[in-house]
């Protein structure tokens, strides 16, 4: 174990980690804006796949990582605008409703692979940017200032989302909405439009977490996401719908798996043990959950369709 | 009316999901192969898509490969066990004269649904076991031989001394190869350190992308892999510098500046076999195993990548090890 405890080793485990973390944390920040306003979408992770697809076949037809990262977006918000139409408009149950736009998300981005590309080509993303003067300081440096700018944007966003839902008019509506929205509308605050709003806002991020995957991997593939987006989910539970509690698990999550990652390089877990920290991650996050739970509660409304009736 | 827009609402995510798996469907398109049209018709359920440059891949090129087949259907991205079970099922019934479950991990279900099929002839891989079935065939491929060419090429090419593999779960082939790439690695140069890093997922990408960063951080230049997963870690590779190796396709596409070889799985050296005895009422019973010696197997070199004196140590070992004058230690 003392090979894993030198700084080089635990330089490249909080790198790494941050590495890991940048996708869930944007789905996480996403769904977080989405569950404050009462609604659930269990189709990130489709929504991802989407996004990741349109990024790849973007940047590979234009070499444009920027372009491809605005499709990704974009494609987010249409995503999101047929979330808004199903559970919004017509009020349909969330839960199922996203289960939907998964396996649509997943059939669709592989289809739409299938056709467009066939046999995996790699593209470009963009490259590690060097904060400068940052990036120069002995091991901190590589640790947190040597990443894409794609990350930098991730964990900015943290910030930003939490006074957007803290410190201004619309997140105050956001939360009232999510709380009560019976009350909210009494009060003259539009659910509908709130809700389409956050919604949009939750599948662009989640758009751009899938692109930011394919840009970074430089590749898609089948079922890119391998499951990240319902990880995302779970954080959002886990961050207790706050976005520094979401950056806080997304960062358990990342680290965990790169500390796994890291032993079994170095040779310090084989065979059964290899197979039992393979789940570390995924345990400790239900661990957390199990906790959070008991002490924190979700938005009142969280699930619940509002009928003005 | 709340009754009427619930049914709307309901119908229109039943027919969204309906879509998605419409649309992945499909995404796996039914292929004509070449060769005579006797009718003769294969299936194939895989469990990642048929263009993975890895393990799918390997058995649609090698039916794609066969002649005396009039058609061929692959039904791909099954890594669901009972998704397969049930395509495997459904192509059996539709009286498919052989269906390929290219997997290990159908064999359970397999083994079932060849008993209810006993007219239907089935292969199964990678393994050996026919579950003494004469309807079922295996076969499996001594993946060392080719990881042991490549790791003694590897090791000779390395400027650090330090190699990086990152592997799926340690099972099947893809234990074998590794166990194979580590002894060729280790007995062709002394001091030499093999890292392997099992990441317990067969399509972890952008895990797989992390091991690789981890041997790099950890001084490997020189990097292999197998399974699907490998193209998020063949794309840190190439952002290193590092060498790549490859296995079950050839995975020049990947990196054309870094793969230096790839062993490539020729399947059709059995199948070919198996459908002629099919035709003449033998539907199987057997294992089979390819390797270098029987071209199952073959070391293709990119010759965009100069190899020097590496690729005289992998040809001078192939032909050793297909002569059976080298065993590879597994």
């Amino acid at each position: 174990m003392s090979e894993f405890f030198t700084v080089a080793s635990l330089v490249f485990v909080v790198g790494s980690g941050i590495r890991l973390a940048t996708p869930f944390l944007l789905a996480g920040l996403g769904e977080t804006i989405g569950q404050r306003s009462g609604v659930l979408n269990l189709g990130v992770d489709g929504v991802m796949l989407l996004g990741a697809f349109g990024a790849y076949w973007t940047i590979l037809e234009t070499r444009s990582p920027v372009a491809g990262i605005l499709v990704g977006i974009a494609v987010g918000l249409v995503m999101g605008l047929v979330y808004g139409v199903i559970t919004v408009s017509l009020r349909a149950e969330q839960g199922i409703s996203g289960i939907g736009i998964f396996l649509f998300g997943l059939g669709i981005s592989d289809l739409l692979f299938q056709k467009k590309v066939g046999t995996p080509i790699p593209i470009r993303g963009f490259g590690d940017l060097h904060v400068p003067l940052l990036a120069d300081i002995p091991k901190v440096g590589e640790m947190f200032f040597q990443h894409s700018v794609l990350v930098y944007i991730a964990f900015l966003l943290v910030p930003v989302v939490a006074f957007l839902l803290n410190h201004t008019t619309f997140g105050l509506n956001v939360r009232a909405v999510g709380e009560n929205p019976a009350a909210a509308d009494s009060l003259g605050v539009s659910v509908v439009r709130v809700r389409y709003t956050t919604i949009l806002l939750a599948n662009g991020l989640a758009g751009l977490a899938g692109a930011v995957l394919a840009a970074e991997l430089g590749i898609f593939q089948q079922n890119l996401t391998n499951g990240q987006g319902f990880i995302a989910i779970a954080l959002v539970y886990f961050g207790a719908w706050r976005p520094i509690g979401v950056m806080g698990g997304a960062l358990l999550f990342g680290v965990v798996s790169a500390t796994v990652l890291q032993w079994k390089t170095l040779g310090l877990v084989s065979g059964a043990a290899s197979s039992l920290t393979a789940m570390a991650p995924a345990v400790l996050t239900i661990l957390a959950l199990v906790v959070i739970s008991r002490t924190v509660g979700q938005p009142a409304a969280l699930t619940r369709p509002f009928d003005r009736g | 009316m709340q009754g009427k827009k619930n049914w709307k609402s309901l119908g229109l995510v039943a027919l969204l999901a309906a879509l998605g798996l419409l649309a992945g469907a499909c995404g796996s398109d039914g292929e004509v192969a070449s060769g005579g049209d006797d009718g003769f018709r294969i299936a194939i359920v895989a469990p990642s898509a048929s263009n993975d440059l890895a393990f799918s891949q390997s058995i649609v090129d090698g039916v794609g490969a066969l002649t005396g087949v009039s058609a061929v259907d692959v039904t791909d991205g099954t890594f669901i066990v009972d998704d397969a079970a049930a395509a495997i099922r459904a192509y059996a019934g539709e009286g498919y004269d052989l269906v390929i479950a290219h997997g290990s991990q159908y064999g359970g279900s397999l083994q079932e649904i060849a008993a209810d099929f006993p007219d239907v002839a089935f292969a199964w891989g990678t393994s050996a076991d026919t579950f003494g079935l004469p309807n079922v065939s295996a076969y499996t491929a001594a993946s060392d031989q080719g990881g042991y060419v490549m790791g003694a090429m590897a090791a000779s090419m390395t400027n650090t001394g330090i190699i990086g593999v990152i592997g799926p779960i340690a099972v099947g082939d893809a234990k074998l190869y590794v166990d194979g790439f580590v002894t060729g690695a280790t007995q062709s140069v002394i001091g030499i350190t093999v890292n392997v890093n099992y990441i317990e997922s067969f399509s972890d990408v952008a895990l797989a992308a992390e091991a690789a960063q981890g041997h790099v951080a950890n001084g490997a230049d020189i990097l292999t892999g197998t399974a699907q997963m490998v193209v998020g870690a063949t794309g840190v590779a190439a952002e290193h510098g590092a060498k790549w190796f490859g296995t079950q396709s050839n995975q020049t596409a990947l990196g054309a500046d870094i793969v230096v070889a790839s062993q490539v799985y020729k399947w059709e050296v059995v199948l070919q076999g198996l459908v002629d005895g099919i035709k003449q009422g033998d539907l199987g019973g057997e294992s089979h195993t390819i390797t270098l010696e029987n071209g199952g197997l073959a070391i293709e070199f990119n010759d965009g990548v100069d190899a020097g004196h590496a690729r005289k140590i992998g040809e001078k070992a192939i032909k050793e090890i297909s002569a059976g004058l080298l065993g590879t230690g597994t």
